[in-house]
């Protein structure tokens, strides 16, 4: 097994994390942390504001009389309300990743340059395929992965918190909880994840190559880039010569390279094409729906894309010979 | 035996200098080879080349492999130490001999954990809590615990203390080199490196300008302290240098008989450094 190239892709990402461990999992855990404090705080001042000023909806059974006058489809609203503040904990803990994954891709191919300490990988006989696909790895799967374990754990403590609180006043818990769908949203999480890495590519791939080719501030390469490149062609399309469309140039190429890193972006960019069915509000995010956008031929022809600023990445990685 | 190294026609450019020229050597196994030259003049590009992390132009062949191609397979044989503090500073001592042991399939883990017991790092140590010194203590253990068949070091002991730099050229000495075994180093301190090198390599403006082994540096370059009187008729015989010492001259020749120098004055081998100087002279001007 030892010196596999199994096993070496294992320690490598085993490498990244050791150094990534910042990013990778205490942002994550401490986003969950304050947005559950935070909630907490909420619901202490409602109840606090709620006891002063003698509305005690809980305690004088109203609500309980209110749910209990609901007919089936009131229900739903509430398992509704239950599921999307699970949400609420993950997409904080979503959007906070897509900056960690952002900015780790900026750096994963430069800081070791700029330190120098390239020359010390560099001095193990692991290829710079594997360094770099490592890197790959470690921001669409390791990342997300760690993600979602939190988020999951943050959903949770959410929904109960949630339950909780309103099994004080009187509604059953378990009543409560029947409601929501805490292993659908689970799911939906757990499944996102291929989703994610196929759709992550692009943005990961541009970020990548300009950490890999950038001799200095790669941050600064990859966002005025195709920000410029978008104005240009947006500035073309408003003088009128060539028929361009510059609402299509942002939305399947900036957008792509830029934003695609922040999960469930996929969701507002697939959207227009794939409506969901159903009257459920949130089935936009089940994975029955998340999934057709593999059918889009847009999704594939940036893979391909993603998989070729890779391929040059690791060429720079190879040859880029400043240290 | 084969040799570990051979270059024909090496040659890079950059945009406005030529680091290498056409340079031509052979380094056969078993040796020390001090790569000799003044700031710039090329050895840190030979260096690269060797390890296949810069392109070039001609052939090399290091142990059988084409840097340019084979890298992967190559760092399997070589180690290297560029100057000092090249290590990444999140790194734990314990990370890296992990790491190492994970990826390196010639590492020796008790090897390198023998080494560093006598040093003061601790496994939960990292990179950025320690001194220079104690970062190639690091550097060095997990290269010596890795049985490669050429080690390259680049300005190793930069910036050193000499307690350090001594301890560092001991170690490899005693607990790493042996026949099999080739090390190149670039140092500008010569004087600590004198004693330990087989050959002498010396390069200036990306041209070897002298290649041989420490025992013919001792036959064809001689210094020879002359009294005044003599100086006359040490000069004729076209000296590479001179210098005065307490009313005397030194002189420095290259290839002229030794029974000739003899008549002149004292003889001796000169150093290392001194005959830098001598070949490198009006390198700045």
């Amino acid at each position: 097994m030892k010196n596999g190239t199994l096993n070496n892709m294992y320690w490598l990402v085993k490498r990244e994390f050791w150094e990534h461990r910042g990013g990778f999992l205490w942002a994550p855990v401490i986003t969950g942390g304050i947005f559950l404090l935070l909630n907490l705080m909420g619901i202490i001042t409602a109840e606090v504001f709620g006891a002063s000023r003698g509305i005690q909806i809980g305690n004088a059974g109203g609500l309980k009389v209110i749910i209990n006058k609901m007919d089936a489809g009131d229900l739903d609203k509430v398992g509704l309300m239950l599921d999307l503040s699970m949400y609420s904990a993950m997409s904080m803990i979503a959007i906070v990743m897509g900056f960690v994954v952002m900015f780790y891709c900026l750096g994963a191919l430069y800081d070791d340059r700029r330190d120098r300490s390239i020359l010390f990988w560099k001095s193990l006989p692991v290829s710079d395929l594997s360094t770099v696909l490592s890197k790959v790895i470690s921001a669409t799967v390791l990342a997300p992965l760690i993600a979602i374990i939190v988020s999951v754990l943050a959903g949770i403590a959410q929904l109960l918190m949630m339950a909780i609180t309103l099994s004080f006043h009187g509604v059953n818990l378990w009543h409560l909880l029947a409601q929501a769908h805490p292993f659908r949203v689970i799911a939906n999480m757990i499944g996102h994840l291929p989703l994610y890495l196929l759709f992550a590519l692009p943005s990961v791939g541009w970020f990548l190559l300009c950490s890999a080719w950038a001799r200095t501030k790669p941050f600064l390469w990859a966002v005025t880039l195709p920000v410029l490149a978008g104005t240009l062609v947006s500035w073309f399309d408003l003088m009128g010569p060539l028929d361009l469309s510059s609402n299509w140039f942002w939305r399947h190429v900036i957008l792509r390279m830029l934003v695609s890193v922040f999960p469930g972006s996929n969701l507002v960019y697939g959207s227009s094409k794939l409506t969901a069915d159903g009257d459920n509000p949130l089935a936009f995010v089940d994975l029955a729906q998340t999934y057709r956008i593999l059918t889009l031929p847009e999704m594939w022809i940036g893979v391909a894309i993603g998989a070729a600023l890779i391929a040059a990445a690791v060429w720079f990685r190879r040859w880029r010979d400043d240290s | 035996m084969n040799p570990v190294i051979t270059a024909n026609g090496l040659g890079k450019r950059y945009k406005s200098s030529t680091a290498l020229d056409n340079v031509n050597f052979q380094i056969a196994p078993g040796r020390i080879v001090g790569l000799i030259g003044p700031n710039g003049a090329g050895k840190t590009t030979a260096l690269k080349a060797i390890l296949g992390l810069t392109d070039f132009s001609g052939e090399l062949n290091v142990l059988g492999f084409d840097p340019r191609k084979q890298r992967d397979k190559l760092m399997g044989e070589v180690c290297f130490i560029a100057d000092v503090a090249v290590l990444p500073r999140w790194l734990k001592v314990s990370e890296a001999i992990d790491f190492v042991a994970a990826v390196h399939p010639r590492f020796d883990r008790t090897k390198c954990e023998a080494f560093l017991t006598r040093t003061r790092l601790q496994p939960n140590q990292r990179v950025r809590q320690m001194s220079k010194g104690m970062i190639v203590q690091l550097h060095l253990a997990l290269v010596m615990a890795i049985d490669a068949r050429l080690l390259i070091l680049d300005e190793p002991t930069l910036g050193l203390d000499i307690l350090y730099r001594k301890q560092f050229y001991q170690s490899l000495l005693e607990d790493y080199f042996d026949e099999d075994k080739t090390i190149i180093v670039t140092t500008h301190q010569v004087e600590e490196v004198e004693h330990i090198l087989t050959d002498l390599m010396f390069i200036r403006d990306g041209k070897v300008v002298l290649d041989t082994d420490m025992e013919a540096v001792g036959e064809r370059y001689i210094e020879v302290m002359v009294n005044a009187d003599q100086a006359d008729a040490a000069r004729a015989l076209k000296p590479l240098d001179e210098r005065q010492v307490f009313g005397k001259s030194i002189f420095l020749f290259d290839g002229v008989a030794r029974s000739t120098l003899e008549a002149l004055g004292e003889t001796r081998r000169p150093s290392v450094s001194d005959l830098f100087v001598a070949t490198m002279k009006g390198t700045y001007a």
